[in-house]
């Protein structure tokens, strides 16, 4: 991997939090704060878990097979971006009463969405270690970590959902998972036929 | 009249300094040379407003200018808060004309200074109350709808009152997007329009109303939520049908004709139970009718609320 490469996604992937801590400071988050910080990590969350789906496919167009050693990263950030978009929900719209999320969750399918898809990314973030993987087994780790397949798309309905009538911004998000998750079918057919060469990969990788 | 008169905070704690003074120099501008008489005739009404006419609750505090006037919903100026106040340069409200049409016993366009001329204005701090579950507290300036339906002499016919917003995609950017059918329409029934609270509003904080806010006509209804009040109006049209209205045509099972402010029916996708107050970070409670339910409530006596929610 080129040495710069992973500061840089660190840098960019950190760049949405400084900046809410920032604006937090500043008292520049706008006139509904709770709001603005729904929208920043929210939207934050969706871009890491596409940037996290976005490596092998990348990988098998490019052969730089350096790019899987970004995606515990990236995948930690998309888990680390949802709890805090969970946590303003959870403290600000529900002054953290166990009864209330509760009810909201069973009773609008727009919260019970968001709320699987962050407890599907628990197991994902707490297996991330090679110790995990190690102790998983690759096969098993990786079969675990196909959860992505559902949380994505559980994201995009959330987003769907949330949003009163312009659904401009859950579409394209829908698309690029649609791309992505479709990628993997690409090419996933083709490797039925004998001869195919398994990609070298140190770690599991689905 | 219904409206009751809780007593008077001290001034003080209704009108932050800076806008005390800046409501004063527009007052003062009004007052220089011949050119501010056009000026005041585009302002209809906004000199009587020494006579204010309060309606607040204990604990409201005014949201601060700057909330109310770049945090809006207006979609024909684009679907985020701050869209209309950056969009809203493009809308010209002078000349501006209404069109009165339908049951009523003189049908006439009418340029909007003669419309509205006749009416003191008042200055009405009201809660504001969006369906997506944020609300402000609002000076409103303007005079109550009642009073000009009276002008217009409805005929008996007239069940209903339809306000239709100005369809200009060159004006109005966000029209050119498909996110709603153009142009906007709202409608209320007949008692409602006619109800004391009911507002035709064109100033907000002793100001002309801003652009973004629904310049130079806008109804303001406190007790339902915001989408009700039209804005930017073209066109007012007396009927015996219930009018189909912008919102309720583009999602029937979210959005009611009634759209009464209500914590007892939640949208489907959402709760109405609490409301975010600009401003504050938690939650309040949401009130029936936003607050006004006594001097509304009577106006659904025997409805199920439920159904025409």
């Amino acid at each position: 991997m080129p040495p710069a490469v992973k500061p840089a996604v660190f840098a960019a992937a950190i760049a949405p939090f400084g900046w809410l801590l920032y604006a937090a400071f500043f008292g520049d988050l706008g006139t509904d704060p709770v709001e603005t910080i729904a929208q920043v990590t929210g939207t934050s969350a969706l871009v890491c878990l596409a940037a996290t789906l976005s490596i092998t496919p990348l990988r098998r167009l490019t052969g730089w097979n350096w790019l899987i050693r970004l995606r515990r990263m990236v995948g930690l950030f998309a888990f680390f971006y949802a709890l805090l978009h969970a946590l303003d929900f959870f403290v600000f719209d529900h002054s953290l009463s166990v009864a209330s999320i509760l009810e909201d969750v069973i009773e609008h399918p727009w919260v019970l969405f968001g709320f699987t898809a962050l407890l599907l990314l628990v197991p994902l973030a707490v297996t991330s270690t090679n110790g995990w993987v190690r102790r998983l087994g690759g096969r098993r780790w990786q079969r675990l970590h196909r959860l992505i397949y559902l949380i994505a798309p559980l994201a995009t309905a959330h987003y769907f959902l949330a949003v009163k009538r312009d659904v401009t911004w859950p579409t394209v998000f829908a698309l690029i998972f649609g791309v992505l998750l479709m990628a993997r079918l690409a090419y996933r057919v083709p490797s039925r036929a004998p001869g195919r060469r398994p990609l070298p990969s140190a770690e599991a990788e689905s | 009249m219904l409206i009751r008169r809780p007593p008077e905070p001290p001034a003080r704690e209704i009108t932050d300094e800076q806008l005390f003074w800046n409501r004063r120099r527009f007052l003062g501008a009004l007052g220089q040379g011949v050119g501010t008489l056009a000026l005041a005739a585009a302002t209809p009404g906004i000199a009587a407003c020494a006579t204010d006419e309060k309606l607040v609750q204990g604990d409201d505090k005014l949201t601060p200018w700057e909330d109310v006037t770049g945090y809006n919903n207006f979609y024909e100026f684009g679907t985020g808060k701050g869209d209309p106040k950056a969009n809203a340069g493009s809308l010209r409200t002078r000349p501006w004309t209404v069109a009165v049409e339908g049951e009523v016993a003189k049908p006439a366009t009418y340029a909007i200074d003669d419309l509205v001329r006749p009416f003191p204005a008042v200055e009405r701090i009201y809660r504001h109350r969006c369906v997506e579950g944020w609300s402000m507290v609002v000076p409103w300036m303007g005079f109550p709808l009642g009073d000009l339906v009276r002008r217009l002499e409805p005929t008996s016919k007239a069940k209903f009152v339809e306000f239709t917003t100005l369809h200009d995609p060159v004006q109005m950017p966000g029209q050119r997007s498909g996110v709603l059918d153009w142009p906007y329409v709202e409608a209320l029934r007949l008692d409602e329009a006619m109800h004391p609270l009911t507002l035709v509003v064109t100033g907000v904080y002793g100001r002309p109303l801003p652009n973004q806010n629904g310049a130079p006509l806008r109804i303001v209804i406190p007790w339902k939520y915001g989408f009700k009040g039209g804005k930017s109006i073209v066109r007012i049209r007396f009927t015996e049908r219930q009018p189909a209205t912008t919102w309720n045509v583009a999602a029937p099972d979210e959005y009611g004709f009634y759209a009464n402010v209500n914590p007892e029916v939640d949208h489907p996708r959402w709760s109405q139970a609490r409301e975010r107050r600009v401003g504050e970070l938690f939650r309040r409670k949401t009130l029936p009718f936003n607050g006004y339910a006594a001097e509304v409530a009577s106006l659904y006596a025997g409805m199920d609320l439920r159904v025409h929610y």
